[in-house]
């Protein structure tokens, strides 16, 4: 190991000096949180049993119930070249989205996998059991159509469905140690899968928080948003993370959000996921694509309070955290996170936002 | 509740009262995922179901393995949308000829409470949660007078449908106020392959038609008032309204 210059020692010592956050998988009944306050700026950490106490009776919490898909398919081109596909939307009749990822699985990080095989459109490959046609290829961006087999269009929904649900596992991640089972990538509110990666914020939500939460007079109310890829394996295609991702927003949240603001209460979205939906949305009902990506120059005009996991600056999330709270508030969020010996993994510690 | 148009999952529901739920709910507008662990019989319910007009899916998969569970979930939901409706209707009564309980091997025992008990709970616990945030929703246990009696050589699956009971009960009390109806449901003894199983020389023409017991569960589904949550409900005591 060589040494460092007194100039690189400089650009090095304040990380040495502060730790970086933990990547460890925390318990869903041992999340800790830390809140911050951002009319005072003031930060405390609390168990994330504390969340009902630090909100008020009037407010609204809003969460994504997506379940999260098995979205990671071992795949084979024409020439027998293997790929994993990670699918980045949710399945559409017989239309699957996706970005390829070269050979190799998720225990090397997706930046230091090799590049996946090229494919071309017209192009016959197979995920899983399936045989499926490239209808469109961008790089490692691919749109396949997948061919279950059989006359009855309803049959090949369900052969699909089984064909999934049998070969594919949840995307995973490389600081990991063994594979998580989709037993561990589900909220306690799960409906249609609809997420490629978990919405993970609402992971602490038991059972036991949300009656709670309700018990105090806390509004409980959902939309569906379909969580994207965190990573492609690509800087470039990283960058324009996230892409747009659809949503639904049913009438009884809309009139939920109109009534908490109509009564002067908080609308506080749990997740990045559900920031953007309602963001897009304006809070009203109906199903729609939000394309936008919030950051320091944006101002949210629907929420009034983020729950979320513990985010960086570099992360996507964390600029988006930026339009709630100034970067000298959230670095003392984030100081106050590593000192505690907080978890920054997508399965860690929790941060409330109000 | 209004069946029309609901997502609803029955397990079991290749043969016997599962089959007739599954044709009684489509009758009625229902959305229907439909288990079984044999795909062939499982399709002909579903092929029944659509030549009909109704709506109805096929999942192949066994309540008692645990990583099947999410799987049925997800492919339930990614199918017919939202679930309103679960009807916990597989079951097993174990090696036939029924044993004496001291004749009972340890594992069959396990097996036995795996797929009547852990089953329907693990399905339960990736299901409710969502009925309880959208504000509605109704479990249906179906259950046995052996949970009750102390049938000699019923020991195994006696025990599985007593303690799902009061699996039942206890949902219903933690879900109060969530909009989510939990029952349990003793359809009495019907002419079904596992009634054959249990009870080879009985008489058959003594034993309800499963079609009569699966149209009286949808009357309790339907009927909040007098199928409470928490409720244990006999079928062939229930009166049509």
């Amino acid at each position: 190991m060589r040494a460092l210059a007194p100039r690189e020692l400089a650009r090095w010592w304040p990380a040495m000096w502060e730790p970086s956050l933990a990547a460890d998988e925390v318990s869903r009944q041992a999340v800790r949180l830390v809140a911050l306050e951002r009319r005072t700026g003031r930060v405390a950490l609390h168990a994330f049993s504390a969340l009902p106490g630090l909100l008020g009776a009037g407010d609204l919490v809003v969460v994504n119930d997506a379940a999260t898909l098995p979205a990671s398919l071992p795949g084979r081109t024409a020439a027998g070249l293997v790929f994993e596909l990670r699918l980045s939307g949710p399945v559409e009749g017989e239309h699957l989205v996706g970005v390829m990822f070269g050979a190799g699985d998720w225990r090397t990080r997706t930046e230091h996998r090799p590049p996946p095989p090229r494919v071309e459109v017209g192009e016959r490959v197979t995920v899983g059991p399936l045989s499926a046609t490239v209808t469109a290829a961008r790089g490692r961006l691919v749109e396949l159509e997948a061919e279950p087999g059989g006359a009855d269009p309803e049959a090949r929904r369900d052969a699909l469905w089984q064909a999934l649900y049998a070969s594919a596992a949840p995307v995973q991640y490389a600081h990991r140690a063994d594979a998580l089972p989709l037993w561990s990538v589900q909220t306690a509110y799960a409906a249609r899968p609809w997420a490629v990666e978990m919405p993970s914020a609402g992971r602490p939500l038991t059972w036991d928080i949300l009656l709670e939460l309700r018990r105090r007079g806390v509004g409980i109310a959902t939309l569906t948003h379909a969580a994207g890829l965190a990573s492609t394996g690509d800087a470039a295609l990283d960058e324009q993370l996230p892409w747009p991702e659809r949503f639904e927003v049913p009438p009884r949240t809309a009139a939920a959000i109109a009534a908490t603001r109509a009564a002067g209460g908080r609308v506080i979205a749990v997740g990045t996921t559900v920031v953007r939906a309602l963001e897009a949305s304006e809070g009203r009902a109906g199903a729609g694509v939000a394309s936008l990506v919030l950051g320091p120059d944006t101002r949210p005009r629907v929420v009034d309070g983020l729950l979320t996991g513990l985010h960086v600056p570099g992360e996507s999330h964390y600029e988006l955290l930026r339009a709630f709270a100034p970067a000298d508030q959230l670095e003392r969020v984030l100081s106050g996170a590593r000192l505690a010996g907080l978890s920054g993994h997508e399965l860690g510690d929790a941060c409330l936002i109000l | 509740m209004n069946i029309q148009g609901r997502g609803a999952l029955i397990t079991g529901a290749s043969r016997g009262l599962g089959r007739a739920l599954a044709e009684a709910l489509a009758a009625r507008g229902a959305r229907l995922a439909l288990v079984a662990r044999e795909a062939g019989p499982l399709d002909d319910v579903v092929g029944t179901i659509r030549a009909r007009g109704g709506v109805a899916h096929a999942i192949a998969a066994d309540i008692g393995d645990k990583h099947a569970i999410h799987r049925i979930a997800g492919q339930a939901q990614g199918l017919v949308g939202e679930l309103d409706i679960a009807i916990h209707n597989a079951s097993t009564l174990g090696p036939t000829p029924l044993r004496l309980l001291l004749d009972t091997e340890c594992e069959d025992l396990a097996a036995v409470l795996e797929t009547n008990l852990v089953g329907p709970f693990r399905l339960t616990k990736v299901l409710a949660g969502a009925m309880a945030l959208r504000g509605a929703g109704v479990l249906v246990h179906v259950s046995s007078d052996a949970a009750v009696e102390a049938y000699p050589r019923w020991g195994a699956y006696g025990v599985s449908k007593a303690a799902q009971d009061h699996l039942s009960r206890i949902l219903a009390a933690e879900l109060e106020g969530t909009g989510v109806r939990v029952l349990a449901v003793d359809p009495g003894e019907m002419d079904t392959v596992m009634h054959a199983a249990a009870i080879p020389d009985a008489d058959r023409a003594s034993l309800q038609r499963p079609a009569d017991v699966a149209a009286r569960i949808v009357q309790m589904i339907e009927d909040p008032a007098r199928a409470g949550s928490g409720a244990r409900l006999v079928a062939p005591r229930w009166e049509a309204p």
